[in-house]
Order: structure tokens, then sequence, then C-alpha cells
């Protein structure tokens, strides 16, 4: 039997549908077109939310397929993998794509190895090749100097993740219809050698990834004390404070805040750097961001290539006046 | 406890230059050095036996010159090192490279954990710590960020995950990966580093470990690089420069103008 159909990992907690699961729609979209087939969200959990299920057919999906069972509630490596196998099995997709989040960067490994699957981490672009119809496999590769485009030729399916927030959720569209299959998991899937004890929440953690916008920080701030000039302009903005890794290995902000290669990846409506060079490590956590404004010394930095708007000048100078010249509070 | 801790050596500098033809990284000339991120897996796995006893075997496959990584992680207090070294692992992907540390851990034998970087700064998958796990049919906690306790042959870690952190149990045996937060590794010891220059770092080929030639490899690995290129960024910048009070406020006003038309303000 030939392996068919672009799959995406939708992911779940608490039987809500998670962001990541729209935003790999909009990968999944494009490259169902392109193969001239149809694309199917694979979701495991428990009890899912009727309205979220409906929400991934509306938002692109001509399929859901729900995998259910109490055990599924929250990741478990061992029964998430054994109900992925028995979907591949069963409906033998060609291509699956995942976030490379805490879930889909520990279940894709295992499934892939069993599936015998070729599997490629943290894709920026994904494309189908003309002609063979494989899917090419785009990363930054060696700390992100080189981008490397990778692909499959011989086994199936195809898989690979991409960070969370490198896309754009897809939109919903009303009256698309699809088909919502709910599976219980076989029982005999779902022993676990790994047991949830609890769960204790980082609310800060998260607020920087789904900021709308983001002042970050660089060298260029000098000292850690003058991290608060930039949280002035981050309140005033009404924006969360993000770092480059210098600042953060100088232990200025805490790692939370990276953003980059080795850190967060993030798409706000605005990025505002003050004293970042933009290295393409950086770069590689925030060059989709839709406005990019810096304000750096040094006129050939390189966050300038990557930038709509720049100051050339230091940013003890501009954020002062900027702090005045900027309405509200 | 016995445990087992795969690390790689990497080159010391991103200023590594890449075969195009095979896709694969020319690695000579390039200082290597113990991927950063394994030295927390070390530092774990020696409290842990410091303070429960037993012994840490360090793995690594790779060059003859990866048994240098090893020799660091004996410096640093492993008791010994195994190199897994053969012409035929050349250009393997995660999912050969995996299946050979699986067979090396195999006949390493018995074990209580088996404990992995998050990631390798070079390759930067993460996905091998976890292939390991599947190979060898054992559960896997990957982003731990802090051991709590042995009970009862089993392990209570925390995870970190994206809005937080999860508490998790875990039998033995099994695989960890660790994130930064776990443990803060220590410096070699001038004790270590003797110990380290006259330990025996037996090399394990292909032929000593229960593999399929198929399997190894470039010929074994799933996935294969077809292009390497640059990557490329550029968007059109208005760029000011202002040179005195006048120009800057000037620049400031142009940017909360360029703020207000794009509706951000
Ligand atoms: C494998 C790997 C992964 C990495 N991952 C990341 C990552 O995730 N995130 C990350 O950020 N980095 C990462 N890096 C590090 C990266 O290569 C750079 O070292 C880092 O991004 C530089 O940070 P920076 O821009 O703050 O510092 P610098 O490069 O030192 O830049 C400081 C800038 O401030 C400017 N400046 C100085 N004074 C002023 C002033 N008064 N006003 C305005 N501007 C001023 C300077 O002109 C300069 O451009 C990684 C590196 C490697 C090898
Ligand atoms: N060649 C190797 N030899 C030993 N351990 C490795 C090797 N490659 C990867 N690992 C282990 O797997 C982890 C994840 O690596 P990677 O999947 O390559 O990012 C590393 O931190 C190491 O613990």
């Amino acid at each position: 039997m030939q392996h068919e159909g672009v799959w995406i990992l939708a992911e779940q907690s608490h039987g809500r549908v998670q962001r990541i699961s729209h935003e790999l729609l909009t990968r999944g979209i494009e490259l169902a077109s392109k193969r001239g087939t149809t694309l199917t969200a694979l979701i495991l959990g428990n009890n899912v939310n009727q309205d979220d299920l409906q929400g991934l057919i509306d938002r692109g999906a001509d399929r859901v397929v729900a995998v259910e069972a109490p055990q599924l509630e929250s990741f478990l490596p061992q029964p998430y993998m054994r109900c992925m196998l028995k979907v591949i099995e069963d409906y033998r997709p060609e291509i699956i794509i995942a976030g490379a989040t805490s879930t889909g960067r520990t279940l894709m490994p295992l499934v892939a190895i069993k599936a015998n699957a070729g599997l490629t981490a943290d894709c920026t672009v994904l494309d189908i090749e003309e002609g063979s119809g494989n899917l090419l496999q785009t990363r930054p590769a060696i700390g992100g100097n080189i981008m490397a485009t990778i692909k499959t030729p011989n086994n199936r399916p195809q898989m690979a993740t991409v960070r969370p927030h490198s896309t754009r959720p897809a939109e919903p569209a009303s009256g698309r219809e699809g088909q919502i299959v709910r599976l219980k998991a076989p029982q005999e899937l779902l022993a676990s050698d790994v047991k949830h004890v609890g769960f204790s929440p980082n609310v800060e953690e998260q607020a920087l990834s789904d900021a709308q916008r983001v002042v970050v920080v660089g060298r260029g701030i000098k000292k850690g004390e003058n991290v608060e000039l930039a949280r002035r302009l981050a309140d005033k903005l009404d924006a969360a404070v993000g770092a480059t890794r210098d600042v953060v290995d100088r232990g200025w902000l805490s790692y939370p805040h990276q953003i980059g290669l080795s850190g967060k990846t993030i798409t706000p409506q605005l990025y505002v750097g003050l004293g970042a060079s933009g290295s393409i490590q950086h770069l590689a956590g925030m060059q989709t961001s839709e406005v990019i404004v810096a304000v750096n010394t040094d006129p050939e930095a390189q966050i300038f290539k990557v930038a709509d708007f720049g100051i050339v000048a230091s940013l003890f100078d501009v954020v002062p006046v900027l702090l005045e010249k900027l309405p509200g509070k | 406890m016995r445990i087992i801790v795969p690390i790689k050596q990497v080159p010391e500098t991103n200023a590594v230059r890449m075969d195009e033809a095979t896709g694969t990284m020319i690695r000579d000339g390039v200082e290597a050095i113990v991927n950063p991120l394994d030295l927390y897996a070390i530092e774990l796995a020696i409290q842990l036996r410091d303070q429960h006893g037993g012994e840490i075997i360090a793995v690594s496959m790779g060059p003859p010159k990866a048994a240098a990584a090893l020799r660091e992680a004996i410096s640093m207090g492993v008791d010994s090192g195994v190199l897994v070294s053969d012409k035929a692992f050349a250009g393997s992907d995660t999912w050969a490279t995996s299946y050979v540390l699986a067979a090396a851990v195999r006949k390493i034998g018995a074990f209580d954990l088996v404990i992995c970087g998050e990631r390798a700064t070079d390759g930067d998958t993460g996905q091998v710590g976890p292939g390991i796990a599947a190979f060898l049919d054992l559960p896997v906690i990957s982003y731990v960020s802090k051991f709590d306790s042995l009970v009862q042959g089993a392990c209570r870690v925390h995870r970190l995950v994206e809005n937080g952190y999860e508490l998790l149990e875990m039998a033995l045996p099994g695989v960890l990966t660790v994130v930064k937060e776990v443990a803060a590794p220590r410096l070699p010891t001038l004790r270590g580093k003797q110990k380290a220059r006259k330990a025996e770092i037996p090399s394990w080929g292909a032929k000593d470990l229960d593999v399929h030639a198929d399997k190894l490899g470039l010929a074994g690995s799933p996935t294969r690089v077809v292009k390497i290129f640059r990557p490329s960024v550029a968007r059109k910048c208005v760029k000011h420069v202002p040179t005195d009070e006048r120009t800057l406020n000037e620049a400031v006003d142009g940017l909360v103008g360029f703020l207000r038309g794009k509706q951000l303000i």
C-alpha cells in the first residue's frame, strides 16, 4: 500500500487544542496543496473539545483523527509513541509535521526510530520537490551559520518538526467541511513506565513566546542595571522583554528571556532591538517578526539588514527621547 | 547505580566548513571539545554516583580523536570511557547514530540510567537521546531540569515544558536528557587529569557490536543532506543616522510616526 497524505501532529492541553496546531496547519495546507493531497490533523488526548476539533477543520484540515484515552490526557512518551505508530500503520501518511515543542521533540524521534523514518528537527522552510514529490526540509546547521536542505528519499513517512511561533496560525474559514474521527486508544498500547506526579506552572515563561510586542536587550545595554531602561520602554509599548545570549550569559536577564537559535523563537508584530548586533543565531529566533526596529551605534550591524526602521545612535540617547515622545502612560 | 553517559565531541568554534558534495562536516583543523550541554549530564551522573555509589561509563561515537572527550569526562570524575569508532559509522544521521549508540549501551551491559545532554551544539537536533531509548525499548524523560530523588527502583524528576515544570516518576532502567538547570558542571581536577591520561579507552567498531551493516553510516541513514547554502536575510531598512540633538529628535519623531503608521501605537 502507498503512503499518502500530509499529516500534522496537533497538540492539546486539558482537552483544548493548542496554538501550535494552527501554526502547523499553515504549513500543512501549503504542503498538501503542492503535493495534491489531503491534510489530516492527528491529536492524542482525552475528551478533546469538539468545537476545537471542528476548529482544525475550519482552519484547513480535511480530516481530524483524535485518539483518546484517559491515559493520553497529558504527554507520556510510551503510550503516545505506540498510539502514533498504530495510526501510521493504519493510515500510512506520507508526511508528518510536528511542533518542536517539548512534546514534539520527544515523541517524533521515538516514532521515527520505530517507524524506520527519517526525521529533521527545527525546519524553517518546508517544500515539496518537483518531480519526486519528496519533502524538502531546510534547517539551520552548525549554530545557524549554514542552512541545509535535507530529504528522505527512500523511507516513509517523512517526518519533520518546526519551531513554535515560526509561522502564523491558519485563520478559520466558516463553512469548511471535513471528517472528524474519534478513536478509542486500545488498552494494550497504554502502559507507561513514566508517571505524572505533579505540575508547577511558570507563567512568565509563556508570556514572552506569546507576546505581540517584544523589546530585546543586547550587550549594548552595557550593565544589568540598565535593563531597567528597556523595561520602561517595554511597559510603554505594552511589550515583553527579551534578550540576546550575551546578555543572558552575563546574568543580566534569565535564560527564559533568550531569543534565538538556543533560546525562544518569536514572531511578534513588533520587535525592538536595543544594542543587539543581529548575529545569525539571534536572527534565527526573530527574523520572522512582522516589524523590526533596531537601535545600534554601529551602522554596519547585521541587525539593520533585517530591520524595517533603524536608528544609528546610542540607545542611551534614543530611548529617553522615545519614552518622552510615545503617547500613553 | 550504573550510569552510562553518551557524550559527543563537537567543534569548538562555529567556523566549520561543510563538504558540499556529501553534506557532511569537515572536522579537520578545528579544535574539538565536549559538547557543552553534555557537561550537565556528566555532572548529574557524578552527583548521583557520589550519593548512591556505583560507576559511570561515558561513551562517545566519533573519530579516534573523540577519545579526548572521554578523557575529559574522566578528568571530571567519570570512571571509564568507551570509544565507538569505525569508518562504517561516518555520515550517520540521528537514526543511525542512535542505532549504534544503543548497541554500544547494550554491550556495556546492565545499567540504571542513560543520561544524555539536551542536544549537541553542532547537529543541534536533540533526537539522539530519545532515539537511544527507542532502540533499547526503554522509557525516556526529556528536558530534565532537576533530579528530585530515587525511590524504590524509580527516579523522580522535574521536566521543563513550555508553561512550567512537570514532576514525573520513571521506573528504572531508563533514559534521561537533561537541560542546563539540572546541575553546575565541575572543573576537572588535577588527580582526575592524571587518571584520564592513564585511562585505557577501548575502541569498539562495527564488528564488536550487534549491528547490521546496512543500517550504518550514510547508507543506513534515512535522511540525506541535498543542499547547503548561506542564509540570506534582507529587508529595506529606513536608516536614520542622527549627529546632534536636532537630528536625534527627528529620528525619534520618524520612529514614532512609523509605529503610528503601522498602527502599533
Ligand atoms: C550554537 C550557538 C547558539 C547561539 N544561540 C544564540 C541565541 O539563541 N540567541 C542569541 O542572541 N545568541 C546566540 N548565540 C550567540 C551569538 O552568536 C552572539 O554572540 C550574540 O547574539 C550576540 O549578542 P549581542 O548582540 O547582545 O552582543 P554583541 O554581538 O556584542 O552586540 C552588541 C551590539 O551593541 C551595539 N552597541 C554598543 N553600545 C551601544 C549603545 N550605547 N547603543 C546602541 N547599541 C550599542 C554594538 O554596536 C553591537 O552591535 C549563539 C551562538 C552559538 C555559537
Ligand atoms: N556521536 C555521539 N556520541 C555520543 N553521544 C552522542 C552522540 N551524538 C549525540 N549524542 C548524545 O545525544 C545528545 C543529543 O544529541 P543530538 O541529537 O545530536 O542533538 C547529546 O547531548 C549526547 O548526549
